[in-house]
């Protein structure tokens, strides 16, 4: 689904951050993305998520050669990528249910065919009281799972979270990290960027990507 | 999925949407509120009122220059010079029988000599004596409206007839009368053109500004999935809001001023110079026809703001998605 291959990046007339970065994230899979404060994690998801264009190397996503996408590809593509910031970036001026439903009320659906959907979600992520409260007011957990919920309800092919787990206790954690699991056993691909080793030795089988002064290691 | 988070036990109560049918709704992706669109609105209303008061007073004034040239272009008047040993009130009364008995006259009134006097009052003031003056005597010539008015044929006759009599048929005077509204609507198109340019440019920055301000919120939407052209829509939006807003503001105060100025008018005509300035500037009110013309030009201003920001907005999210921060 995402395929790099000696892909670099600078800002501006800086140092290298990423070096000769090649990986594959296929169908299905389950990874987690890690390293030390500053290592490019964000950046690299960025990468995955067209935000960037890479200095050098070939970035595939689903098939398409990113320098050859025009915008209207890019929308599509990004409508299939669901997406949790390391800073949330929900906006304050809309509620939580209105946050959620973004991605649903930037492809202009009925707001009645969704609303169902909407609030179901935010039960199940435990924020069905906190609907119609406005973002500045939420704990730094809620947010968490207000900026997830609205990653999920799209039904992505591949998730992306930075982070996921950095605002809340060891409990939520695992609760959260548990449905990112159950997301990928219905068939999603996930991509978690986290520097918490206690969490990743609890899920011992998954594939870590680990950056480190640029470069990337694969452990299988 | 059959695990359900902990609900969140709300310690505090914190500002709860009303838990009606509004919550639903769904709240402008551009925040409406800000202190620099508020400083559009009043940009645009006093901008639309600069505009509305210049189309205003140049269609008052077509519309003035137009009833005075009906009203005069229907009238010629026959001057009788006095002349030493001819009777002037002889050859007034000769006159005009002339012009009445004239083809395409309806009618032909000489002024009497106490009319002449009257009408010459407030130039000249009141117990004036034209016997002592070597005033002329003016004939007012209508035309009957429908068959020709041969007016050469007329001049010639009573030149035949009477050697100081002129007939003056207001051709001079309804020249410069055009020429002048003319010049006035010139420039009034003028200044209209340069009141919408300087509009159109702080339209320009207030939407860049509005971006920039907005960037997170472009980029969020950008990440969930929007298009540019949704993204560029919810600008027009805003804009569309904020111009109606101004343009409501602005189009209103200059109709109010235009209602104003009539009921002023009004009561100025029952006194002798409201005649004359009724005269000079026709019944000096904008009709419905001109307060619809302010009307549709505040909508059309506004629409004109939306129109516009989603303009700029799309073209400049053109690169904006992908440029490195
Ligand atoms: N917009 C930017 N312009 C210039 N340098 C940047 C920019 N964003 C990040 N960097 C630099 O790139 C490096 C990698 O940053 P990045 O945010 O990807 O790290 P990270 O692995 O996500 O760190 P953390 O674990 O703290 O979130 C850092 O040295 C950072 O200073
Ligand atoms: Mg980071």
């Amino acid at each position: 689904m995402v395929r790099f291959e000696n892909v670099g990046l600078r800002y501006g007339m800086g140092a290298e951050i990423l070096r000769d970065i090649s990986f594959d994230i296929g169908p299905r899979t389950f990874q987690f993305l890690t390293g030390p404060s500053g290592a490019g994690k964000t950046t690299l998801l960025r990468l995955i998520l067209l935000a960037l264009p890479p200095t050098r190397g070939l970035i595939t996503l689903f098939g398409e050669d990113s320098a050859q996408l025009d915008k209207d590809s890019i929308t599509a593509l990004r409508r299939k990528v669901g997406v949790v910031f390391q800073d949330f970036r929900l906006l304050d001026h809309l509620t939580t249910y209105q946050n959620v439903a973004l991605p649903l009320r930037v492809q202009e659906r009925d707001e009645a065919n969704y609303r169902a959907e909407v609030t179901e979600l935010l039960h199940w992520v435990g924020l069905g009281e906190r609907m119609h409260v406005y973002p500045p007011v939420l704990s730094g957990g809620e947010k968490q799972r207000a900026a997830i919920a609205r990653a999920l309800i799209m039904r992505p092919e591949l998730l992306v979270a930075d982070e996921p787990t950095g605002n809340v206790d060891p409990s939520l954690a695992r609760r959260l990290m548990r449905l990112f699991l159950e997301l990928h056993k219905s068939g999603t691909s996930v991509v978690i960027a986290t520097h918490d080793l206690a969490l990743m030795d609890q899920f011992d089988g998954a594939r870590r990507l680990v950056l480190g002064d640029g470069r990337l290691h694969i452990y299988d | 999925m059959s695990d359900p988070l902990p609900t969140a036990s709300p310690a505090s109560t914190p500002p709860q949407a009303e838990d009606n049918e509004d919550v639903w709704s769904d709240t402008p992706l551009v925040p409406p509120e800000s202190v620099a669109g508020r400083a559009l609105a009043i940009v645009i209303a006093i901008m639309t009122f600069l505009a509305a008061l210049t189309a205003g007073f140049a269609l008052a004034l077509t519309d003035a220059s137009q009833q005075w040239r009906g009203a005069v272009g229907l009238e010629m008047t026959i001057q009788v010079m006095p002349r030493t040993g001819r009777d002037i009130e002889a050859d007034a009364a000769k006159a005009a029988e002339i012009a009445a008995s004239f083809p395409g006259v309806g009618e032909a009134r000489a002024f009497s000599r106490a009319q002449s006097e009257e009408l010459l009052t407030p130039w000249l003031g009141a117990g004036l004596d034209l016997s002592q003056l070597p005033a002329p005597r003016m004939i007012v010539v209508r035309r009957d409206g429908n068959g020709r008015l041969d007016e050469i044929a007329l001049r010639a006759t009573l030149d035949a007839a009477l050697p100081n009599a002129v007939l003056d048929n207001h051709g001079a005077w309804m020249q410069r009368l055009d020429d002048m509204a003319r010049v006035v609507v010139g420039a009034a198109i003028g200044i209209f053109a340069l009141v919408l340019t300087a509009m159109g440019l702080a339209v320009g920055f207030a939407t860049r500004g509005a971006m920039a301000g907005n960037r997170e919120i472009i980029e969020a939407l950008h990440y969930v999935g929007a298009a540019d052209g949704f993204i560029a829509r919810q600008f027009q939006l805003h804009f569309l809001a904020l111009g109606l807003r101004g343009g409501a503001i602005g189009g209103g105060a200059a109709i109010a001023l235009f209602v104003a100025l009539r009921l002023l008018s009004r009561r100025w005509a029952t006194s002798a110079s409201g005649e004359q300035a009724e005269a000079l500037f026709g019944s000096f009110a904008l009709g419905w026809g001109g307060i619809a013309t302010i009307a549709a030009l505040s909508v059309g201003v506004a629409l004109l703001t939306g129109f516009m920001s989603r303009q700029i907005v799309y073209r400049s999210l053109g690169d904006f998605s992908r440029r490195p921060k």
